[in-house]
């Protein structure tokens, strides 16, 4: 697999630009994926769904649905779209470190 | 000299059907001499690779393809489905497969100017290699790589006025019956509804924001061209409240045999003069058909509008003008729980635009289905959970003898409490002064 050095950090990601594991994230990687994915500035929104991912992951070992992603962060899909061009499965979920959404995408 | 040997693709070059072998080595050709002089933005060798890789799997029996792939363009969460070559040494050309939808028109009626635009930009930014079309109606472009993925969406949107279609868990591309277009039979325009609701619903084809897909096909009459009834989670299928139009001396004309019946499509071979008694009045399912005094008779009230009759003559018989559709609810494939055809849900309404009854009824099941479906959940699946009771009453709509083929065998009946008076609030030492213990 592919590795990516940033900051002085050294990542393997796949051929998507995903991490290969939720134990390597760290605030390095952050900075890594919003260069990635054409976002200009990190905001504390994006803090917010980032947090709500990892909790949630951690908690129940998968992604939240987006509803669910939408109800506990507050913010409507649309302004999801808005702090991640790519959307929360491309997007956020990267960032935050989870695994590959799969399935017929 | 063909990059790589591949003697059991070769074989399917034989035989009367267009080959798609030769047609991929033809492509394959084409890019290699690069006539025209394009600036290919992939490898130009992709269709020799995705030969070669092919040609591996035939003798491996199993596929090349990595598991996934997440791609896409900025604002959309779909359109693109993402593929990945697991020998991408061998076959480089292929290391990078993804898979583009473009949003088809209705009845896929083309110009050759704008299909000439379309392969213009694929064999620039893609491999040239087209499915058309996917199952659920898509042009599909098949194989590119990921840079080329922005580039081409700016082409589509900004020089072809053209849009992605739909992947994920969201509104899949809508398709239709080529309907009023070239069909007698259509009882509304399909190509009409498919487009107003495919571009009524843009935001939630682009946006997976359900618990799983959703489709929407369109058929013009109950003889299903486009297959909605098996192949779409709403089913709009066209029909009419008023009587077949009989044109008697029209049906003189097939009983004499001046007409052929169902079109001439049995003329392959020898099935008899044609016999009105057998091959229409005979194999009507509810048996309300006659002859009277020379002239053919149908007792409106009872014809379930199956097609048998029109399909046979279809110069002598014609859909009513009370024209309207019905929408049947949840056909989906046997993931999870089985295989599901849609369930009878609206029995008729009239289809004019701004189409404001038929929207209700779609928007309420989906508000239903986006709070209570569980992940990856059809909402076949969850009309079987929670029930068609429910469905019907999250879109208003009363009970109905028609939606059912049969009322339930089982006494497992589920009253509401305030249905039954008294409620279920009881108290069992009342019970022990009439019933001793």
């Amino acid at each position: 697999m592919p590795t990516v050095e940033f900051m002085g950090q050294n990542f393997t990601v796949d051929e998507d630009g995903f991490i290969d594991s939720f134990e390597n994230w760290n605030e390095e990687w952050v900075q890594w994926v919003k260069k990635e994915e054409g976002i200009e500035e990190l905001t504390d929104e994006h803090k917010k769904v980032i947090e709500v991912l990892q909790d949630y992951y951690r908690k129940n070992g998968i992604a939240p649905m987006v509803r669910v992603l939408s109800k506990v962060t507050g913010f409507k899909l649309k302004h999801i779209y808005e702090l991640f061009p790519s959307g929360p499965g491309k997007g956020a979920c990267k960032m935050a470190g989870l695994p590959k959404p799969t399935g017929c995408v | 000299m063909a990059k790589h040997d591949t003697p059991m693709l070769d074989q399917l070059e034989s035989g009367p059907w267009p080959s798609f072998v030769s047609d991929l080595k033809e492509q394959a050709e084409r890019r290699a001499k690069n006539e025209e002089g394009v600036e290919f933005q992939i490898p130009s060798d992709v269709c020799e690779d995705l030969l070669g890789v092919l040609e591996l799997s035939f003798k491996h029996g199993r596929t090349h393809w990595k598991h996934g792939g997440i791609v896409g363009v900025f604002g959309y969460g779909g359109g693109v489905i993402g593929r990945y070559c697991d020998q991408p040494e061998r076959f480089s050309g292929v290391a990078h497969f993804h898979t583009m939808r473009v949003a088809q028109p209705g009845g896929k009626f083309y110009t050759t100017d704008f299909l000439r635009d379309l392969m213009k930009l694929w064999d620039f930014r893609g491999s040239g290699i087209t499915n058309m079309h996917g199952s659920t109606g898509d042009i599909i472009f098949l194989g590119t790589t990921t840079p080329q993925l922005e580039e081409i969406f700016f082409e589509l949107t900004h020089n072809l006025n053209q849009d992605l279609g739909g992947s994920g868990s969201n509104l899949r591309t809508p398709a239709d019956c080529i309907g009023s277009a070239r069909c007698e039979w259509s009882c509304y325009d399909t190509q009409a509804l498919c487009y107003y609701l495919t571009e009524e619903y843009q935001d939630e084809l682009h946006r997976p924001a359900f618990p799983y897909k959703f489709k929407f096909k369109f058929d013009g009459c109950p003889n299903c061209c486009v297959a909605s009834i098996a192949r779409a989670d709403i089913s709009f299928i066209g029909t009419w409240k008023d009587d077949i139009k009989i044109d008697q001396e029209a049906v003189q004309g097939y009983i004499g045999g001046e007409f052929l019946p169902n079109g001439g499509a049995y003329t392959g071979r020898d099935w008899g003069p044609f016999d009105i008694a057998k091959e229409v009045i005979d194999l009507c399912p509810t048996d309300c058909m006659w002859m009277e005094d020379g002239k053919l008779k149908i007792e409106t009230k009872e014809c379930t509008r199956c097609m048998h009759c029109i399909n046979v003559m279809p110069r002598a018989l014609r859909i009513g003008d009370d024209r309207g559709l019905s929408m049947l609810v949840g056909a989906k494939a046997p993931i999870l729980d089985g295989a599901q055809m849609g369930s009878l849900l609206v029995p008729f309404v009239k289809v004019e635009e701004p189409y404001d009854e038929i929207k209700e009824v779609i928007e309420n099941m989906w508000d239903w289905w986006m709070e209570e479906g569980k992940n990856r959940e059809r909402i076949g699946e969850l009309m079987k959970r929670q029930g068609f009771q429910k469905l019907l009453s999250v879109t208003g709509i009363k009970p109905d003898a028609r939606h059912v083929q049969e009322p339930r065998t089982n006494p497992y009946i589920f009253w509401n409490e305030d249905e039954v008076e008294g409620g279920w609030e009881r108290d069992v030492d009342e019970y022990r002064k009439d019933h001793q213990r």
